[in-house]
């Protein structure tokens, strides 16, 4: 159940993503930059200016937050991305989140796993301390299994060191 | 020739540096020196066709077996050009004289039979400068199809008469197949044997599957599948391909599997909260044991051959280092004090050394060290190696190589214990996570 509603979320997530910063896993990365302008004077209200839309989430509020080398404690300005997530969150009750742990590529690919994990759910702990029931949220890593940004360099590895919040419609179980 | 060989090996497994031989002209005289290791010439002119449809067969099953010979490092093939007798029938004596005077210090004669899909592989060895036959002659029966089996139990029989050792030819290797950019990387499981033919998938790449682990008998696979959406363990009957998800300890992810040796509990990684713990479970009761409770992060773990003890990768100092505990769990020892990051130990089938992942100063490293941490050895040195598995005799390590950057892929490599012998197993694509099985039956 879980499989399939989420995949259904992340098709989306990746149309939407796909002119910005492209991650199978996730929105776009750039806050905001999703969207052209041009549709933004063309009177519609696009998804992206929608507050309680996805991409609003996964665009404007940021779906995701970084980590310093073999760290996952929450960055000043990871947490001010969370303190959005979790209003977005708040906000919208009938929304899940899967929160996707993820390593760059130094280290070994079990350490890895586990290391997505902490920071997984150093997220889910600072969602949840911000007024996000817990059960609406489940943590999954992929270690270093699936990087964003693929030179080997720390310009790559700090984005591949990242928690990513994927909205998901309906129960997570 | 065997008395000393075995000595001389003993000697590389032993020391703590590389204990180089030389072997010399003349009778076998075998010296340590500083120098390398001279390997053993040996030769093998091709098996007598003791019928007419064999003689493809019987020159194919000469060359592998002279190839698995050479690719240890401890052999080296005299040129059939160089010969100056040539062994037209196996029942014939053999010419000493003629192999002494191209220093062949060891023969293998043979001799295959093919009758229908049957086929009828025998093997002597001998000694050439004592001029006597090294164990009796032996007969292997197989198929066809499967001669590569035969040409590497030839080999193993001869690795093991001069080595004193048990070989490692006649295995398999699983591992994980790759394909694909490197964000978005299909992986699929995949057998091969040891010297990466006959390679055959045994899951499709619908799912990612990591770092599968052979059972004690070679017949099932455990490995970490997202299958079910989140990183779950499954097991695979390699035969049947039919595959289950284990029932773990409850957990949101559970990962890094291995067996226990007597292929009867598997030890894993269970994440909750996000704390990594080490669990085991009795696959015949379905019990479940937690094994650490710290609030670390405890993986990799891999039994000692006598199942009394684990070894395992843990961060509670800081950083990832190697710690042993009993099978049961309870208080733990560190390892590894060497610089840098350990992790992926895995206790050598002999018991004497634990493999293990090093990185250090932006390089990885495989290295060996004692199981009391003593004696670090590294084998190897680049941007990715990680991973080791033994050979079955414990002589030879296969891990993966990882190259950097966009067009990175992974492939599988191969070093001797002694650090020597560093070289790519032949696979097509990208492979890694190998585990080395057991000699086949």
């Amino acid at each position: 159940m879980v499989g399939l509603r989420t995949i259904a979320v992340l098709g989306l997530a990746l149309t939407t993503a796909a002119c910005t910063n492209p991650d199978r896993f996730g929105g776009g990365g750039d806050a905001g930059a999703g969207v052209g302008s041009g549709s933004a004077t063309a009177g519609a209200v696009s998804p992206a200016q929608d507050p309680n839309s996805p991409v609003f989430f996964s665009q404007t509020i940021g779906d995701r937050v970084l980590f310093a080398v073999d760290q996952s404690t929450i960055t000043p300005a990871g947490q001010q991305t969370l303190i959005g997530q979790a209003g977005w969150l708040n906000r919208n009750p009938d929304f899940q989140a899967i929160i996707e742990g993820h390593a760059d590529e130094q280290g070994t690919r079990e350490y890895n796993i586990a290391l997505g994990n902490r920071r997984a759910n150093a997220v889910r702990e600072f969602l949840v301390s911000q007024g996000v029931a817990a059960n609406r949220l489940r943590v999954i890593s992929y270690g270093k299994e699936r990087p964003i940004e693929v030179c080997a360099s720390e310009a790559c590895y700090s984005q591949n060191r990242r928690a990513v919040t994927v909205i998901a419609a309906g129960g997570l179980s | 020739m065997k008395r000393l060989w075995t000595l001389i090996l003993a000697a590389v497994m032993a020391g703590g540096l590389l204990a180089p031989v030389q072997a010399q002209d003349g009778p076998l005289r075998l010296t340590i020196t500083d120098g390398v290791i001279e390997p053993l010439p040996f030769a093998v002119p091709t098996f007598e066709a003791e019928t007419p449809q064999a003689a493809q067969v019987a020159a194919d099953i000469s060359r592998l077996v002279a190839q698995d010979l050479s690719g240890t490092g401890l052999f080296r093939e005299i040129s059939p050009d160089a010969f100056i007798s040539q062994v037209a029938s196996f029942a014939q004596p053999v010419a000493y004289a003629d192999w002494r005077a191209i220093n062949a210090q060891a023969l293998i004669t043979g001799a295959v039979a093919v009758n229908g899909d049957n086929l009828t592989v025998k093997f002597r060895l001998y000694d050439v400068f004592s001029g006597t036959e090294l164990g009796g002659g032996l007969q292997f029966a197989g198929t066809v199809p499967g001669w590569r089996r035969m040409a590497h139990k030839v080999a193993d029989a001869a690795y093991s008469r001069i080595t004193g050792e048990g070989g490692y030819f006649d295995s398999r290797v699983v591992f994980v197949s790759e394909s694909g950019p490197k964000d978005n990387r299909a992986k699929r499981l995949a057998i091969m044997d040891y010297d990466g033919a006959n390679v055959q998938f045994l899951t499709d790449s619908s799912a990612i599957v990591l770092a599968p682990r052979f059972s004690p008998a070679g017949d099932r696979v455990l490995y970490t599948s997202y299958e079910s959406g989140f990183p779950r363990i499954n097991v695979i009957d390699v035969a049947s391909v039919g595959r289950r998800q284990l029932s773990t300890a409850e957990g949101e992810m559970a990962f890094s599997p291995r067996f226990s040796r007597d292929g009867r509990e598997v030890v894993y990684s269970l994440a909750n909260g996000g704390n990594t713990d080490l669990y085991r479970t009795d696959l015949t009761t379905g019990a479940h044991t937690r094994l650490t409770t710290t609030p670390s992060i405890e993986t990799a773990p891999s039994f000692s051959p006598d199942g009394s003890q684990i070894v395992f990768e843990s961060d509670r100092s800081g950083t990832p280092q190697i710690y042993i505990m009993g099978a049961n769990g309870g208080e733990a020892r560190r390892v590894s004090f060497g610089e840098g990051r350990y992790g992926t130990p895995v206790w050598s089938p002999r018991g004497d050394l634990i493999a293990f992942t090093k990185q250090n100063a932006g390089r990885f490293h495989i290295g060996v060290m004692r199981t009391d941490g003593s004696e670090e050895r590294l084998l190897t040195a680049s941007p990715l190696d990680e991973g080791p598995t033994w050979s079955p005799n414990g002589r030879v390590i296969m891990f993966t190589r990882e190259t950097l950057g966009a067009s990175g892929t992974s492939s599988l490599y191969s070093v001797d214990v002694s650090g020597r012998n560093l070289k790519a197993v032949p696979v097509n694509g990208g492979a890694s996570d190998p585990a080395w099985g057991p000699l086949q039956p």
